[in-house]
């Protein structure tokens, strides 16, 4: 078949076999996969749109929605849609979160990253590794049943689960992500640098602080900003170690109620449709832009680093 | 002349007091963790059996075992793998092997970031909106599994692109002058090259979906089930939220009960991520360029 083929005229250099069609098959398909990624995120945010929009456009109040710190949205009469209680109980478990998570994950970073070598060095990494593998509802029963007792106790208030709890919880949590982020970041630092400040006589500590963190600068900033997108995208643990009450927090003993806590504790008895199950993926959309925001500036600053 | 000056000596204390105030903060990172390790181990090892893996919930889920949510898991990983692992790997395959440096490979390249950084919760209600309703595939295995993958899909994807990239050009070039067209190249000199690590980044994706509890929560997964599910369209519990149902809504639950659910959750996940790790490492000890 292949030999008659050939001996047509014309036909001798054409190299349209079944490996030919194959292969521009598999190209194709491979290429769909490459994009499914975006196909993927545009899904999400048509999906969540799609459910959110006769609430946007039927119901919501944007002033009202991001001013107003009452929220009732179940309530038959008069059910009230702000979400600023929510966004200052996420804000500050995140804030305090993040005092916990930047000393210790630039910390740990600089000890792997500067002081560190050989299996010292690879046996630490493997444990951040781990650490960041825990999943986020053992942290949340973590929260619940060790810190919560722990926190009563020791600084004898009524209640442990609040920002307190919460903020240690996502730090840890966060923590080890960061540190590895950030140990890329100083890993990029050339190591011309490191030796041109050692022959000018400086010693280790003086390189890190005076040569290495400045020139890492910004990849340690993007490494704290998906800290940040982490800590504002975190569900289950927050969920259950907050003590998940609509509060306007005024001490870091108070129990709060976080924006993706509330769209998992009460989307399940809300009905399709509704304006409690509309402004549930309306919160949803604003968690997206908003977690888009920083991932995107995130990746913006630490190529900024690559290029330059 | 090559004495130690004041200076030196000063600069050097300095150096050993940061040294061991960083190591002490890297310790300090790593030691809740281990607290919190041996308190699961301590308060929930005793109630770790073959009777409690194998038997289901009993008296409103206050005794009894985890059979179902083990069982469920299984099912939500399996189903979960079975999309996100050809997916994950062509598109680690075109960005490795045929992606040109331009504004879509950018694109495709954040998307990628921008999913492994969306709210678990979104992802969720993506779910519901995408699979639950529009699909019709209603809460489901198919659904929820479909949900994790989609979320645990940049996992696969950025494993396999590092393991694809290791295989040198030079491999490539050969087959090439031999002939062969990209395809083939791809699958019979790349793709065996890279096979071991894809696998470790699999693993490490079986791990991340088995602990996830926020997407599945809305999309297949029941707080209790008296019957195992008997195919992708119907629900199933599952073990990450047994271990919230079980710590949070159900009243009169032994102390004990929780810790157990926990420990076994968090020993699967980090033996799953231990036996992808040390598969890394020992890879990079056998890689022969």
């Amino acid at each position: 078949m292949q030999q008659s083929s050939n001996n047509l005229p014309g036909n001798a250099f054409d190299r349209r076999t079944m490996d030919w069609y194959i292969d521009k098959l598999m190209q194709l398909l491979v290429f769909i996969g490459g994009i499914s990624a975006i196909i993927f995120i545009i899904g999400i945010f048509v999906f969540i749109t799609m459910e959110g929009m006769d609430f946007v456009f039927g119901r919501l109040d944007v002033a009202e929605f991001f001013t107003s710190e009452y929220w009732s949205p179940s309530d038959e009469d008069d059910p009230e849609f702000g979400i600023l209680a929510l966004i200052a109980g996420t804000a500050s478990v995140t804030g305090l979160a993040m005092l916990v998570a930047i000393p210790f994950a630039l910390g740990s970073a600089i000890y792997i990253g500067e002081f560190a070598s050989g299996k010292k060095r690879e046996y630490l990494k493997v444990l951040v590794e781990l650490l960041a593998a825990i999943p986020s509802v053992v942290w949340g029963f973590i929260g619940l049943s060790i810190m919560n007792p722990l926190i009563i106790d020791v600084f004898d208030v009524p209640v442990g689960l609040n920002i307190l709890n919460a903020g240690v919880i996502l730090g840890l949590m966060a923590a080890p992500i960061m540190a590895s982020i950030a140990e890329d970041a100083l890993k990029a630092v050339p190591d011309g640098y490191r030796e041109a400040a050692e022959a000018m006589g400086a010693t280790r500590w003086q390189v890190i602080f005076k040569v290495v963190l400045p020139a890492a600068k910004n990849g340690l900033l993007g490494a704290v900003l998906l800290g940040v997108g982490r800590g504002f995208g975190e569900t289950m643990a927050v969920l259950m170690a907050t003590g998940h009450s609509v509060n306007m927090p005024t001490s870091i003993f108070d129990s709060v109620r976080a924006l993706t806590a509330t769209i998992a504790a009460e989307l399940g008895e809300t009905a399709v449709g509704s304006d409690h199950y509309g402004v549930l993926f309306t919160i949803g959309i604003f968690l997206f832009l908003i977690t888009f925001v920083i991932n995107l500036s995130a990746d913006l600053i630490v190529r900024g680093v690559r290029k330059g | 002349m090559f004495e130690i000056s004041e200076l030196n000596k000063r600069n050097q204390k300095t150096q050993k007091l940061f040294q061991i105030l960083f190591l002490m903060m890297t310790l300090m990172l790593i030691a809740p963790v281990v607290i919190i390790l041996g308190t699961l181990i301590y308060k929930g090892g005793a109630i770790i059996s073959v009777d409690f893996l194998f038997t289901a919930p009993t008296d409103g889920m206050t005794a009894g075992g985890i059979f179902p949510a083990l069982f469920g898991t299984v099912w939500l990983v399996a189903v979960a793998l079975l999309v996100s692992v050809p997916v994950g790997v062509a598109a680690a395959i075109y960005l490795s092997e045929y992606a040109p440096d331009n504004w879509l490979t950018r694109i495709i390249n954040l998307a990628i970031i921008n999913l492994a950084g969306v709210p678990s919760i979104v992802h969720a209600l993506f779910g519901v909106g995408a699979f639950v309703i529009f699909f019709k595939f209603g809460t489901s295995i198919l659904a929820a599994s479909l949900t994790l993958a989609i979320m645990t899909l940049p996992v696969v994807i950025v494993a396999s692109k590092e393991s694809l990239q290791a295989v040198p050009k030079a491999f490539r070039e050969a087959c090439w002058n031999m002939g062969a067209t990209r395809w083939q190249t791809i699958r019979r000199v790349v793709l065996p090259n890279a096979v071991s690590g894809i696998l470790t980044g699999v693993i490490l994706e079986v791990s991340r979906t088995t602990g996830e509890t926020a997407p599945i929560m809305f999309t297949g997964a029941a707080f209790f089930l008296p019957f195992l599910p008997q195919s992708v369209f119907d629900q199933t519990m599952a073990l990450s939220l047994h271990l919230f149902v079980v710590s949070t809504q159900v009243p009169g639950v032994p102390d004990e009960l929780p810790y157990g659910v926990a420990l076994v959750l968090i020993g699967m996940v980090l033996l799953m991520n231990s036996v992808s790790i040390a598969f890394r490492m020992y890879l990079r000890g056998q890689k022969k360029w």
